[in-house]
Order: structure tokens, then C-alpha cells, then sequence
């Protein structure tokens, strides 16, 4: 592995994050931006960078890092590279939750009506997937109840908004599912950040047990990690992280599937190398995204999850293709 | 002293039982050779002792905690998994023993030539050899391999029912389940034959390898030799 990687990576998240609080529509000067940031100069000034700019550029980065990381983690404990966070459903609860509160009307009425139905679905699905694997459950077992309880909270999505008697709030609910960093406020960091780095906490103390896992569950086992342990901490990391991105970020797609992809050839593919890796490589894309958003359409609302899938699905078959080619 | 002590094991798959009250004790300085048909038991006997299966009657190594476990004895399952591409000295080091103890495993298994290719470029053979290395790294009084000589050029097996061979003089333990029964006995200390989740015979290799065990037991009938090598076994015909 190269030394330099984790600084270089760090210096490009921080480059990123700077640039996102100094680009948007206002069209702010440098110094400008940064005395109100700082020292409160300038009071239009000061709203625009304390209360649009910094929230969207701290979402970003958290928001990134989580999605990189428990992409991570989940290929690692499913020794699977197709494997993404959402797998395990909590991505999909989650997005039930949220898209009951804009049904209802919960969303309109209080702001963080939204998220914390998020949160509650996220919560579920964790209970659920807990016991449709059961204590002994292998990754086979964990894929398929993620892939039946996604299906049954996808099914469950667009019934409500199959349902919907009002196309305004069905088209509210489709925007939303598209993912977004746009009007984010102050309330919403707080009520997510602490809970996504809880998560990633929880998911960084997993790297030894996720390099033992290289060698099947049986190796693993013998070489000292309880399983039952490492799958728990899994999960509730997952759900956390994910579920608290989702409650403010909606899907993003494809981050969590590439980026991990990305990282692998720079850490010699050790899965503990990988989470800090992707972890730094998630707020790097998800941030740079998010700037591309207001840069190439700064006059409508390009959803920053339709970004992240344009990009991000042609280059995942480039890597397809040159993963194809290496192995012929 | 007593490495493994398995006390009226019994494994069930429903209501039948794959592994049925099976006793069996490996000392320091045994390399013993586990015997038997396909479906006889033997991997599920090796899992079970360590735990990793539920079971019935006692086993010291599945009492420990796991973290104790790991450095009372290595495991080489039969499943050989390399999920991704690390580097062979990165993939040996997973077993968390000693910088020499890494070195050693990968000169003993030939593989110092290979220390910085991915393991999953190396072939099938090449990669059995790096996940030895890797349970040999693991550096305990005790190794539990199942079929470790599966896949293995000839030259591979040799070294390694050697390297087995050396472990048990250097006062360690070996149970390895082994399907070519000259190489067990030529090498193992002692050899135990299991049929239908039972041990049908336990005891020094000329014992075991009787012409009835191997009829009754795997229903062949084969060449038997003393060369100045040791003794040579091939199975030549089906009895019935």
C-alpha cells in the first residue's frame, strides 16, 4: 500500500469540502465567504454560508464517508463485490419511512417529521433482519432476508404512492427518492451526524474480523473472531449509518457500490485497509457530486442520486470490462 | 500431554447422526492420519472439536473461548477460500503469529518466491499451498487440516506430509484427514479409520491398513509394498 494514500485522500476530501462551501448560486467572493463563516460579517452573507452552505457541505462529507464505509464493510463481510449497503434493507425501510411521512402530511407539519419515520424504518428493518437470519446465520442467510424484506418495503413504496390521491405529493415523494443535499438545514446535521458516526464507529472497530473473513467463516472462526459478534456489529453499524443518511439524504445510489471498487488496487484489497480508504473516498465522490449538481445545472434542481448513478453505472462497467480483461 | 480431547461426540443432520459418539485423544508428537470414505465423518468430526458445529459430548477445544481457541490449535478447512486479491505474505500474516513464525510457514510451504503476488492470481494448487502456510503461521501446539493434501502436485504433497511430520517431532500435534493412504502411511504416526460416523480403527499405520479394514471399509482391493521408502498403497479394483 502506498504510504501517501490516506494523506493524499484526506487533502482531497478537505480541498472538496472547502470548494463546496464556497460554490453555489449566491456567487459569493472568497474572503467574503469566509469572514461571515468565521467572524458572523454580513448578515445575508452570513445566512447564506451558516445555514445553506455549511449544513449541505457537512452532509456531504459525513454522508459520503458513511455510504463509502458501509459499502466497505458489507462487501467484506459478504466477501462479495457486488454487495452495497442497501443490501441488508435498511436503505429501503428507511425509504418507506420517509415516503409515509410525505403521504400523511407528517412531513409538511414538522420538519423532522421526516427523518425520524426514516430512522423508525431503518429500526425495523434491523429487528427484522435479525431474525429472519437467525443466531447462527451465514451471509447467504443475511443476503436473502435483505433482498426479501427490500423487496417487501419496495412493494410497500409504491403502493402508497399507487394510492396517492395526489399527484403533487406522489411527485413529491419520487423527487425525494432521488436523493439530495439541497436545503438541508443546521436541525438536520444534528439529528443525523451524531448517529452516522456512531455507526461508522461501530463498523471501524470490524477490520480484523473482516481480513479473517478472506478466508471463509470456518477459517475465520478458528483464527479467534466470534462471528455472532462481527455480524451484529455489522448490521447495527449499517443500519445506523445508512439509516440516518437516508432520513436526511434520501437514496444515493452507487457510491456505496463503487467507491469501495475504486479504493481496493490502491490498499492491496485488505478489507481493514479498505474502510478508512472508502470511507475517505465516499465524502471525496459524494462532495464532488454534490458541487457538480449546482455547477452543471445551477438553474434547476438536478438530483445529486441521478448524478451519482449517471456517473457512476458507465464507470462501474468500465472497471467490469477491465476486470474482464485482466482475467482473460 | 493431551492437545485434543474429544469425548463421545455426536453430530446430527436431522435425526441421523453423521458423527456417532466418536472418542478420540491427539498427543504432542502425533501426527495422526484421519481414514475414511467420502460421507464418513471426518470433516465433520474436525468441525465439530473446534466448535464450529453443534454437538453433542465434550470437546476441549470447543469449550474455549474463541480467542483462547485460536492459539490452542489451526484449522485448514476443506472449502479453500481466498476472497480477495492480497498479497501472500499479507494473507499469511492474517494468523496474527510471530514475524518468524510467517517466515517459516512460507519457506517451509515453498512459497518465498511469491511473498508480493495476489493469491488469487496463483493457481488452485499454489493457493492450497498459501492457505498451509497461513494455518502453519498460525504458530500452535495443535493443527487440525482437512484434506490439505487435496489439489497438491505431487512434490506439494511430500513437503507437506513432511512439513506435518516435522511438527510432530518438534512435540506438536497433527490430525489430517488424508484420501491416499500411502502418504499416511509413510508419514502419519498413527492412523484412525472412520466408516459411517465411527471410528472403525485407531492405531499404528501397518494395523490400520489392513487388507480387511480396506476391504470392509472402502471396499477395494490394492497393491501393498515395503520399498526402503516405507510403505506403498494403491487401490487397484472395486470388491463390490
Amino acid at each position: 500500500m502506498n504510504r501517501a494514500l490516506f494523506p493524499l485522500m484526506a487533502v482531497l476530501v478537505a480541498g472538496l469540502f472547502i470548494a463546496s462551501l464556497l460554490i453555489g448560486p449566491a456567487g459569493l467572493g472568497l474572503g467574503q465567504s469566509l469572514r461571515a463563516l468565521f467572524r458572523g460579517e454580513g448578515e445575508a452573507v452570513v445566512l447564506v454560508m451558516r445555514d445553506i452552505r455549511l449544513p449541505r457541505a457537512i452532509l456531504g462529507l459525513v454522508v459520503g464517508a458513511a455510504l463509502g464505509l458501509c459499502g466497505a464493510a458489507m462487501q467484506g463481510f459478504l466477501r462479495n463485490p457486488l454487495a452495497e449497503p442497501g443490501l441488508i434493507g435498511v436503505s429501503s425501510t428507511a425509504a418507506l419511512g420517509a415516503v409515509l411521512a410525505l403521504q400523511t402530511g407528517a412531513a409538511a407539519a414538522f420538519t423532522l417529521a421526516l427523518p425520524l419515520a426514516a430512522l423508525a424504518g431503518a429500526g425495523l428493518s434491523v429487528v427484522l433482519i435479525l431474525m429472519l437470519a437467525g443466531p447462527r446465520g451465514g451471509a447467504l442467510a443475511l443476503i436473502l432476508a435483505g433482498i426479501a424484506i427490500s423487496a417487501l418495503s419496495g412493494a410497500a413504496t409504491s403502493l402508497v404512492l399507487n394510492l396517492s390521491p395526489n399527484p403533487f405529493a406522489a411527485m413529491e415523494i419520487v423527487f425525494w427518492m432521488m436523493g439530495s443535499l439541497a436545503d438541508r438545514s443546521m436541525v438536520h446535521v444534528w439529528l443525523s451526524v451524531p448517529l452516522m458516526l456512531t455507526g461508522m464507529a461501530i463498523l471501524l472497530t470490524t477490520g480484523r474480523g473482516l481480513d479473517a473473513l478472506t478466508l471463509g467463516e470456518d477459517a475465520a472462526q478458528s483464527m479467534g473472531l466470534s462471528l455472532r459478534s462481527l455480524r451484529l456489529r455489522i448490521v447495527i453499524g449499517t443500519a445506523l449509518a445508512i439509516g440516518a443518511a437516508v432520513s436526511v439524504a434520501g437514496a444515493v445510489g452507487f457510491v456505496g457500490l463503487v467507491v469501495p471498487h475504486l479504493m481496493r488496487p490502491l490498499v492491496g484489497a485488505r478489507p481493514s485497509r479498505l474502510l478508512v480508504a472508502s470511507a475517505l473516498g465516499g465524502a471525496a465522490m459524494l462532495l464532488a457530486s454534490d458541487i457538480a449538481v449546482r455547477v452543471i445545472a445551477p438553474d434547476t434542481d438536478l438530483k445529486l442520486g441521478v448524478l451519482t448513478a449517471l456517473v457512476g453505472a458507465p464507470f462501474f462497467l468500465h472497471l467490469i470490462w477491465r476486470m474482464r480483461r485482466l482475467e482473460a | 500431554m493431551t492437545l485434543l480431547q474429544i469425548e463421545n461426540l455426536t453430530v446430527r443432520r436431522g435425526a441421523c447422526p453423521v458423527v456417532d459418539r466418536v472418542s478420540l485423544t491427539v498427543t504432542e508428537g502425533e501426527f495422526v492420519g484421519l481414514l475414511g470414505p467420502n460421507g464418513a465423518g471426518k470433516t465433520t468430526l474436525l468441525r465439530a472439536a473446534l466448535g464450529l458445529l453443534p454437538h453433542e459430548g465434550a470437546s476441549n477445544l470447543s469449550a474455549m473461548p474463541p480467542a483462547m481457541r485460536a492459539r490452542a490449535a489451526a484449522f485448514l478447512p476443506q472449502g479453500r477460500e481466498i476472497a480477495w486479491p492480497i498479497p501472500v505474505a499479507d494473507l499469511v500474516a492474517l494468523a496474527q503469529g510471530s514475524a518468524s513464525a510467517q517466515a517459516l510457514a512460507l519457506t517451509r510451504m515453498g512459497l518465498d518466491a511469491y511473498r508480493t503476488r495476489a493469491a488469487t492470481a496463483l493457481s488452485g494448487g499454489e493457493q492450497a499451498r498459501v492457505l498451509i502456510a497461513r494455518a502453519l503461521a498460525q504458530d500452535t501446539p495443535l493443527l487440525l487440516a482437512d484434506e490439505p493434501a487435496a489439489g497438491l502436485d505431487p512434490e506439494a504433497q511430500i513437503r507437506c506430509a513432511r512439513v506435518f511430520r516435522e511438527l510432530a517431532a518438534e512435540g506438536r500435534g497433527v490430525i489430517a484427514s488424508l484420501h491416499d493412504l500411502g502418504l499416511a502411511a509413510r508419514h502419519c504416526t498413527r492412523l484412525v479409520l472412520m466408516a459411517q460416523g465411527r471410528i472403525v480403527a485407531d492405531g499404528l499405520p501397518r494395523d490400520v491398513l489392513s487388507e480387511a479394514n480396506l476391504a470392509s471399509v472402502f471396499g477395494v482391493r490394492g497393491f501393498h509394498a515395503e520399498t526402503d521408502m516405507g510403505p506403498v498403497f494403491q487401490p487397484l479394483d472395486v470388491i463390490r
